[in-house]
């Protein structure tokens, strides 16, 4: 371990670090509260949560979004649902069981502290978010229902029906709003955060543009919370929102926050596939959908071909002549998976031919046989004897419609194919992002005072993130985590007085910002901002996407160099500073994805192994499974940046104490 | 099957809050059935930036119907011609070739316009502020299954907590009404235990609020519920209501 990387993890049994270093963390009192300033930028589940909860705590709070309102955050479009070991289904869970899962999900490369505290908390999670008006489903009894989810055989995932993340963000925003009522939160929507002020080494605050009439702001605050999600969409298309970037937590990057595990991204199973060149964004289908669909393609090459030309229909194939590959591969966890290795496995059949759409690149998702299933459950519930095929179908669609109606409507409208009628055509896309700012125990980044918290971090789901849990980090990371482990800089901070604005240190933060703008504005090249970005995205897809290897990811960064030398020598930004400027926004953004394109590839490169999401084609075993050295690459790789877009790697070792790693093994 | 159309627009062009704003023609090209309308505007706006022209600014994110962003006014419809979806899920197989498509934003004086598309949404916060919210603070909460919550009752107020808060009710509304979306948090609170401690008080102070941000009255017409891209019911109108009667005449509560 480097000395400038210090984990800050407690001492002591695992289960009771949390619990100890909770009673034991330094405290302020409530005067002192008054009068220390929290910034957050990013309103999601970690930054509503945060700001809610700091809030009521008693600091003073301010809210920065670029959305035009709070609630409008991406954690709005999460689906499927959030874990907690509640083990209300008696099924054996527990918060070691929890803990277990998501490290070896993760492939051993997340910390064991850091997952235990994340699964000890996640009960209250559910507990909080009840209190607060959230309508998870129920059964008949009136008590909490759970399903599935990859990566586990319990059931643990709390939802409301396709729809779990809006729910939880709307409680959270709830929360969010009661204290902007009442003075304690201060909102800044259509702002953007451009630049993170430091003084003597610590973040003092940040530089916003009020995105409506483009006035740069300088901000004063003891501490920064960067809550503003992943980076997905360097990509260009994925799952992610228009608006998600990096660029709060690649500018805090460059101001000297390391930037962990980049090349840690997922790549969903289960996406809507690209139709075309005009696609702007994917469209996920909750891995919800894996408890009951079936996953498969035909068995034999000619019946792929034919269904690509439209020859024949996907019901004209017969049972025994599907393939369903990942029954067949991982009969343990069958269809539920983790997202990696279902991933994986749909791109190995559909690279052998065996894709069913235009494109060759799509597998199926079929609902049929448990239509029937719960078709029968319910004739029997019903008292009906013998009851019609067509009777069956009709009662067990009504069930799939109330489990996941919401998500088959969004297939009809995207497609125009009716999923009730055709299994639906699915195909993997960049969904989340594992990497992020490095944090230490308390969440705080290597700039003392500024915090990541949520996505934007890398702290918890190692090299794979499974199903379910990113609700349960953001949430975690910001109603348990950060109201305690902030007291132990700001108790520390209660003499500061606020630094007024015209501290040389903003004056030139707000230049650099400035600077920015007018040279983007002043190139007026001949392409468009969204050129680029495509070309970017499919650059990183290609060679740093599902599958990675030396030769490309060498190729990879420099046709990165060339091409943000080429942007910065030819975009065409349209308009002006002083008002409303989508382009501009966009332009900054994708400035930036362009340097963290570069930072993804080299971290892929100097990674000699494959874990989780990512996959060396150099480093599998002979049954294509991804092959892990721990011997060399137990650690997190954490990327200083300096000035030119030059990076040193530093190591923080992880340790395992209380989990033999072993293979990750789903077979 | 994949078509492609050639269409002309007439969009709301308006270059900030003071301008007067006036309509401007486009044509638009070779666009696929299977693009959604806002990849149809990025079609358009690729076009506008590469003659050096203003591209047109619109609200949108998710593009998957749950941000509730996306706010055009299409064809003197919010969201479009079709039931249940926000524009960002409207696809061109909905139109047909040689259309001419008409597209305005929200037009609500609480909604001012930013400009062209793009309206200012923020009294919608501000009413949530005033009391969309169960008073509970971080760290008092019970275990979650102490009290058992009738299926039904759940189920309903999910129904209401669907609400994207996307205002499409308001634009719909020749009295620019903004009932449906203070109505779907009033109910989905009423509906559960713990929501009861703030029932009156609540459902008061949202009426007060959004009174205050100059939305107009409710007269039944129903256009709201129908424009809603996620099918919010009237229901929950009369339930605010009958909560507002009850809490005007309850004597402890303002």
């Amino acid at each position: 371990m480097t000395s400038k990387l210090d984990s800050k993890i407690p001492e002591g049994n695992l289960e009771q670090k949390w619990t100890k270093y909770r009673s034991t963390v330094p405290l302020v009192n409530p005067a002192n509260k008054r009068s220390l300033e929290i910034i957050i930028v990013g309103s999601g589940l970690a930054g509503a949560s945060a700001a809610a909860s700091l809030a009521e705590l008693g600091y003073k709070v301010k809210v920065f979004c670029f959305q035009d309102s709070a609630r409008r955050a991406h954690s709005i479009a999460a689906q499927g649902g959030i874990n907690a070991a509640k083990n209300y289904q008696n099924d054996g869970d527990s918060t070691y069981r929890l803990f277990y899962d998501t490290i070896k999900g993760g492939d051993y490369r997340a910390r064991e502290a850091n997952v235990y505290r994340l699964a000890e908390v996640s009960a209250n999670i559910i507990d909080q978010s009840v209190a607060s008006g959230v309508p998870f489903a129920r059964e008949y009894g009136g008590l909490l229902s759970n399903r599935s989810f990859g990566g586990t055989q319990v059931q643990r995932t709390f939802y409301a029906a396709g729809q779990t993340g809006q729910q939880l963000l709307l409680g959270a925003y709830s929360g969010l709003q009661r204290q902007v009522g009442t003075g304690n939160v201060k909102m800044y929507a259509r702002h953007e955060m451009l630049e993170v002020v430091t003084i003597d080494g610590k973040c003092r605050g940040i530089i916003a543009r009020d995105l409506t009439n483009g006035k740069l702001e300088r901000h004063f605050g003891h501490a920064v919370l960067l809550c503003s999600g992943g980076y997905g969409n360097v990509f260009f298309l994925s799952t992610n929102a228009m608006g998600s970037n990096v660029t709060a937590a690649w500018k805090a990057h460059k101001k000297g926050a390391m930037f962990a595990n980049p090349c840690f991204t997922q790549i969903h199973p289960t996406c809507i596939p690209v139709s075309g060149d005009h696609q702007s964004k994917l469209t996920l289908m909750s891995e919800s959908l894996r408890n009951d669909g079936r996953i498969w393609v035909p068995a034999k090459k000619e019946d792929a071909q034919a269904l690509r030309e439209g020859r024949i229909m996907p019901n004209d194939i017969k049972e025994e002549d599907r393939d369903y590959y990942l029954e067949r591969r991982y009969p343990a966890f069958g269809n539920l998976v983790p997202r990696d290795v279902a991933s994986r496995a749909a791109k190995e059949r559909c690279d052998a031919g065996y894709g069913v759409n235009k494109t060759g690149e799509a597998v199926f998702l079929d609902f049929a046989a448990n239509t029937l299933r719960y078709g029968k459950i319910e004739a029997n519930k019903k008292g009906i004897q013998n009851p019609s095929q067509e009777q069956i179908e009709s009662l067990g669609k009504a069930v799939v419609k109330e489990k996941y109606g919401n998500l088959f409507d969004m297939y009809e409208q995207i497609t125009g194919v009716n999923p009730y009628e055709q299994p639906m055509m699915i195909y993997p896309a960049v969904h989340y992002t594992m990497g992020g700012l490095w944090v230490d125990y308390n969440l705080m980044t290597n700039i003392p005072g500024l915090y990541a918290l949520g996505e934007a971090n890398f702290s918890d789901h190692g090299a794979n993130r499974l199903g379910a849990s990113a609700l349960m980090q953001g949430l975690a990371d910001g109603y348990f985590v950060i109201p305690y482990t902030i007291g132990a800089y700001l108790s520390k901070e209660i003499m500061t007085k606020a630094i007024s604005t015209d501290h040389e240190a903003f004056v030139e933060a707000e230049k650099n910002v400035q600077d920015t703008i007018n040279r983007l504005l002043s190139i007026k090249g001949s392409k468009t901002v969204d050129y680029y970005h495509k070309k970017l995205g499919l650059i990183i897809w290609n060679q740093c996407g599902m599958a990675r290897n030396e030769a490309g990811l060498k190729q990879a960064i420099s046709d990165v160099q060339a091409l943000r030398e080429e942007f910065w020598s030819n975009v065409k930004v349209p308009g002006d500073a002083n008002s409303l400027n989508p382009e501009l926004e966009k332009a900054g953004r994708v400035a930036d994805f362009l340097e963290l394109g570069e930072l993804m590839c080299k971290d892929a490169l100097e990674r000699k192994e494959s874990c989780g999401g990512h996959f060396r084609e150099e480093y599998q075993t002979e049954e294509g499974e991804a092959l892990r050295d721990d011997e060399n690459y137990k650690y997190v790789a954490a990327w200083e940046y300096f000035a030119g877009n030059k990076w040193e790697l530093h190591k923080e070792d992880l340790i395992y104490d209380n989990i033999k790693i072993a293979q990750r093994s789903y077979k | 099957m994949e078509k492609n159309l050639n269409l002309n627009l007439k969009v709301w062009r308006q270059k900030n809050a003071s301008d007067k704003g006036k309509f401007e023609e486009y044509k638009v090209n070779n666009i696929s059935t299977d693009m959604s309308f806002l990849e149809m505007f990025d079609v358009l706006n690729d076009k506008l930036v590469t003659e050096d022209k203003d591209p047109i600014a619109f609200d949108h994110d998710c593009r998957e119907g749950i941000c509730g962003s996306c706010s055009m006014f299409i064809n003197g419809q919010p969201h479009g011609p079709k039931q249940g979806v926000t524009t960002c899920q409207l696809h061109m197989r909905s139109f047909n070739d040689g259309d001419t498509i008409v597209v305005e934003p929200w037009r609500a004086s609480p909604f001012p316009v930013i400009k062209d598309l793009v309206v200012d949404r923020s009294a919608f916060d501000r009413i949530i502020s005033a009391g969309g919210f169960i008073s509970v603070n971080t760290g008092n909460a019970q275990d979650a299954n102490a009290i058992p919550i009738p299926k039904e009752n759940a189920d309903e107020a999910f129904a209401a907590a669907a609400c994207i808060g996307c205002g499409a009710c308001v634009a719909a509304c020749k009295n620019a009404s903004a009932m449906l979306f203070v109505s779907a948090k009033v109910s989905q609170f009423a509906l559960l235990p713990q929501g009861q401690p703030e029932r009156h008080q609540r459902v008061s102070e949202m009426v007060a609020q959004m009174d205050l941000e100059g939305f107009g009255a409710c007269t039944n017409t129903g256009a709201c519920s129908a424009e809603c891209p996620k099918g919010i019911s009237l229901t929950h109108i009369a339930r605010m209501n009958r909560d507002y009667l009850a809490a005007s005449l309850s004597s402890n509560e303002k």
